[in-house]
C-alpha cells in the first residue's frame, strides 16, 4: 500500500475535484425547481460521490471479491427499508 | 481428526484462570475471559430481569391491581423487558458463550482483534450502567419504545436509548470480530464444511448484528432527537409519522430474534449428535438454513404492525412472506429429529436441556404463522398469545439452549464438573414452571386477555392463578441451578479434558484451557460430527 507515488496522488487530487465540482452542482441544482425530483437529482449527485470516495480514497477499487461483497450488502439492506416503507405510506 | 495425542492432557485446575486480581479481568486480552465476564453480566441482568418478571406474577394473582400503582406495574413489565432482551438474551449467547467458543472451535489462538474484543466488553458495561441511570425516571413505555406516548412521557427515555445505543455498538463490534475471526483464524484443514454447526449459526448471526443493529442506533437518535430538539420524525403535527417508528424498530427488531434463536440453534446442533452418538443428520441442510433465516428474516418486520394502519398491500406482502421463514427453522428441527432417530441417546443435563429447546420451541415456532396470518392476527394482536408466543421462542428456545451450552461447557470453562443430579432436579423444575407460568397465556390470550395491564376481568383469573404459581417454580428451579454452578466451581471434582466423548477442537484444549489455548495448532483432517462411526 505506497500512498505517495506521483501517480495515485494525481488521482487523489482529481477525485478531490471532481468531489468539489459535484458538490458546487448540488447547491446550483437545488435553486432550480424540478419538483419531487431535485431529492432525486440531490440523491443522485451524493451517490455518486460516495462512489468515488469508497472506491478511490478508501481503496474499494482493485480489492477482493469478498470485500466488494461486504461492500455492496448493506446498500441492499438500505434499498430494502426504503422500499418496504414506502409500500406502507405511499399506498396507505 | 485422530482423536488421539493430546485428549490425554488434564488441566492443572488454573489454565487460563490462573492469573488473579481486578486487573487481570479488566485489561484482559483473552477470549476465554473476556466471554466470562460477559456471561457473569448477562447472568446477573436474567437474575434481575426474572425478580421483575415475578413482581408482574405477583400483581396478577388478582384481577384487581392490588400491590402495585398501574404505573408501577407499566414501569416493572418495560424495566423486564428491555433488560431480558437488551442485556440478557441478545448477547448471552454470542457475546459469552460466542467469546469463549470460537477460537476454540476453529482451532486459533483468539479472536482477530482482542482489543478490540475487550473494548466491547467495556462499551456494553458503559451500556448497562447507563441504563441503570436511567433508573432514576425509570422507563414505562414497553421495551419497544413505541411513539407517540415515548416521544412524550416524562421517563428517561433519551437515557435508556443511549444506553441500548450502546449495547448495541459493543454488538456490532462483536459481530463484525466474529465474522473476521471466522474467515481468517480456521486452523489449516478447517474448510467451510468441516466447520462446527455452531460456527454457522455464529456466522449468521454477526452478520445480522452488523447490518441490523446500526438501524435501532439510529432510530432511537431520532427519537432523542425528537424528544430533546422537537425535531418531527414521528408526530404527525411536525410532520413526521408515528408508524414510521414502527417500520424502523422492527427493521430492527425481528431480524434480533434470531440473533437469539440462531446461537442456540448452534449449541443444540453441538449437543444433539454428542449424546445420541451419531453423526449429525443434514449438516448442509442446517448450515445453510442458518443463513437462510437471517436472510429471509430481513424481508418480514411489517408482521408486527398489521393492526397499526399499514397499508393493506403491506399487510399482505408482510404476512406472505412470513410464512417463509418457518421453512429453514422447520429444516433444521426436522434435521435434530433425524439425528436422534435410532441413536443411542442419553439423558445427560445438556441433553435434556436441549431436547427440551426442541420440544418448546416447535410450539413457540408453529404459533408465529398463527400470528402471521392476517386473519388470526387481529384477533391475536395485543394478547397474552403473542407473549406466550414469544416466551416460547425466547425462553424455551434461547435460554433452553443457552442452558444447554451452560452445562455442557461447564468443565471446559471452569475445569471442574457439575453434580449431574441437582441439575436433573433444576431441569424438572424449570420444565415443568415454564409450561405452567406460560401455557396459560396461550389460553388466556385466544380468550381475549390484553397484555400490559396490571388488572383484568374476573374471568381469567384461573389461568392467571396457574401462571403465577409456574413461575415460583420456575424461579425455584432456576435458583437450584445457579445453586449447582456455585458448587461446581467451587468443589466441583476436576474436569477431564473431554467428559462427554466429543469430536469438536475444545475438547482437545486442557480443561480448562491454557492462554492461547492449544499447545500447537491442531491439524483438521474431518468434519467433526463422526460419532459412532470411529472409536469415538
Ligand atoms: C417461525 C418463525 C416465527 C414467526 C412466523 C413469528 C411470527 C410472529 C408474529 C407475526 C408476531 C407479531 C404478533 C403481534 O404482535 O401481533 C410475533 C411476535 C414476536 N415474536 Fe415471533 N415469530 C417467529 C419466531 C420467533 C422467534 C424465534 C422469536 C425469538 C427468539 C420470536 C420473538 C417474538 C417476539 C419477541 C414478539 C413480540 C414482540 C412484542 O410485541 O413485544 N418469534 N412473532
Ligand atoms: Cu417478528
Amino acid at each position: 500500500m505506497s500512498h505517495g507515488s506521483a501517480g495515485s496522488r494525481r488521482i487523489y487530487y482529481g477525485v478531490f475535484a471532481a468531489l468539489i465540482t459535484l458538490t458546487v452542482v448540488t447547491v446550483m441544482v437545488s435553486y432550480i425547481d424540478l419538483g419531487l425530483l431535485n431529492v432525486a437529482v440531490a440523491l443522485l449527485i451524493a451517490s455518486a460521490k460516495a462512489s468515488l470516495v469508497a472506491l478511490f480514497f478508501m481503496h474499494l477499487k482493485g480489492e477482493s471479491g469478498l470485500v466488494w461483497g461486504f461492500a455492496l450488502v448493506p446498500i441492499f439492506f438500505l434499498a430494502l427499508i426504503i422500499f418496504g416503507t414506502l409500500l406502507d405510506t405511499q399506498l396507505r | 481428526m485422530s482423536a488421539g495425542e493430546e485428549s490425554g492432557i488434564a488441566g492443572n485446575g488454573r489454565g487460563y484462570l490462573s492469573e488473579r486480581g481486578w486487573r487481570s479481568w479488566a485489561f484482559t486480552l483473552d477470549h476465554k475471559r473476556i466471554g466470562a465476564m460477559y456471561l457473569w453480566s448477562t447472568i446477573v441482568f436474567f437474575l434481575l430481569g426474572g425478580v421483575f418478571a415475578l413482581l408482574l406474577r405477583l400483581e396478577l394473582l388478582s384481577p384487581q391491581a392490588k400491590y402495585f400503582s398501574n404505573h408501577a406495574y407499566n414501569v416493572f413489565f418495560t424495566l423486564h423487558g428491555a433488560m431480558m432482551i437488551f442485556l440478557f438474551v441478545i448477547p448471552a449467547i454470542p457475546s459469552g458463550l460466542g467469546n469463549f467458543l470460537i477460537p476454540l472451535h476453529l482451532g486459533a489462538k483468539d479472536v482477530a482483534f482482542p482489543r478490540l474484543n475487550l473494548a466491547s466488553y467495556w462499551i456494553f458495561a458503559a451500556g448497562f450502567l447507563v441504563i441503570i441511570g436511567s433508573l432514576v425516571a425509570p422507563m414505562d413505555t414497553g421495551w419497544t419504545f413505541y411513539t407517540p406516548y415515548s416521544a412524550k412521557t416524562g421517563a428517561a427515555v433519551a437515557t435508556l436509548s443511549l444506553g441500548v445505543f450502546l449495547i448495541g455498538m459493543s454488538s456490532i463490534l462483536t459481530g463484525l470480530n466474529f465474522i473476521v475471526t471466522i474467515h481468517k483464524l480456521r486452523a489449516p484443514g478447517m474448510t467451510w464444511h468441516r466447520l462446527p454447526l455452531f460456527i454457522w449459526s455464529m456466522y449468521a448471526t454477526s452478520i445480522i448484528q452488523v447490518v441490523a443493529t446500526p438501524v435501532v442506533g439510529v432510530t432511537f437518535l431520532l427519537l432523542a432527537a425528537e424528544r430533546l430538539l422537537g425535531v418531527g420524525f414521528f408526530d404527525p403535527s411536525k410532520g413526521g409519522d408515528p408508524v414510521l417508528f414502527q417500520h424502523f424498530f422492527w427493521f430492527y427488531s425481528h431480524p434480533v430474534v434470531y440473533v437469539m434463536i440462531l446461537p442456540a440453534m448452534g449449541i443444540v446442533s453441538e449437543v444433539i449428535p454428542v449424546f445420541s452418538r451419531k453423526p449429525i443428520f443434514g449438516y448442509n441442510a442446517i448450515a445453510y438454513s442458518s443463513l437462510a433465516i437471517a436472510f429471509i428474516g430481513f424481508l418480514v418486520w411489517g408482521h408486527h404492525m398489521f393492526t397499526s394502519g399499514m397499508s393493506p398491500l403491506a399487510n399482505t406482502i408482510f404476512s406472505f412472506l412470513t410464512f417463509f421463514v418457518a421453512v429453514p427453522t422447520a429444516v433444521k428441527v426436522f434435521n435434530w429429529i433425524a439425528t436422534l432417530y435410532r441413536g443411542s441417546i442419553t439423558f445427560e443435563s445438556p441433553m435434556l436441556y436441549a431436547l427440551t429447546f426442541i420440544f418448546l420451541f416447535i410450539i413457540g415456532g408453529l404459533t408465529g404463522p398463527f400470528l402471521g396470518a392476517l386473519a388470526t392476527n387481529v384477533q391475536l394482536h395485543d394478547t397474552y398469545f403473542v407473549v406466550a408466543h414469544f416466551h416460547y421462542t425466547m425462553m424455551g428456545g434461547t435460554v433452553m439452549g443457552f442452558f444447554a451450552g451452560l452445562h455442557y461447557w461447564f468443565p471446559k470453562m471452569t475445569g471442574r464438573m457439575l453434580n449431574e443430579k441437582v441439575a436433573r432436579v433444576a431441569w424438572a423444575l424449570v420444565f415443568l414452571g415454564f409450561n405452567l407460568t406460560f401455557f396459560t397465556m396461550f389460553i388466556a390470550g385466544t380468550r381475549g386477555m390484553p397484555r400490559r395491564y396490571a388488572e383484568y376481568i374476573p374471568k381469567f383469573h384461573t389461568e392467571n392463578v396457574i401462571s403465577t404459581v409456574g413461575s415460583a417454580i420456575l424461579a425455584l428451579g432456576i435458583l437450584v441451578m445457579m445453586w449447582n454452578f456455585v458448587q461446581g466451581l467451587r468443589k466441583g471434582a476436576q474436569a477431564p479434558s473431554d467428559p462427554w466423548r466429543s469430536l469438536t477442537l475444545e475438547w482437545r484444549a486442557a480443561s480448562p484451557p491454557e492462554t492461547e489455548n492449544f499447545h500447537e495448532i491442531p491439524q483438521v483432517a474431518d468434519w467433526p460430527y463422526g460419532y459412532g462411526t470411529r472409536k469415538a
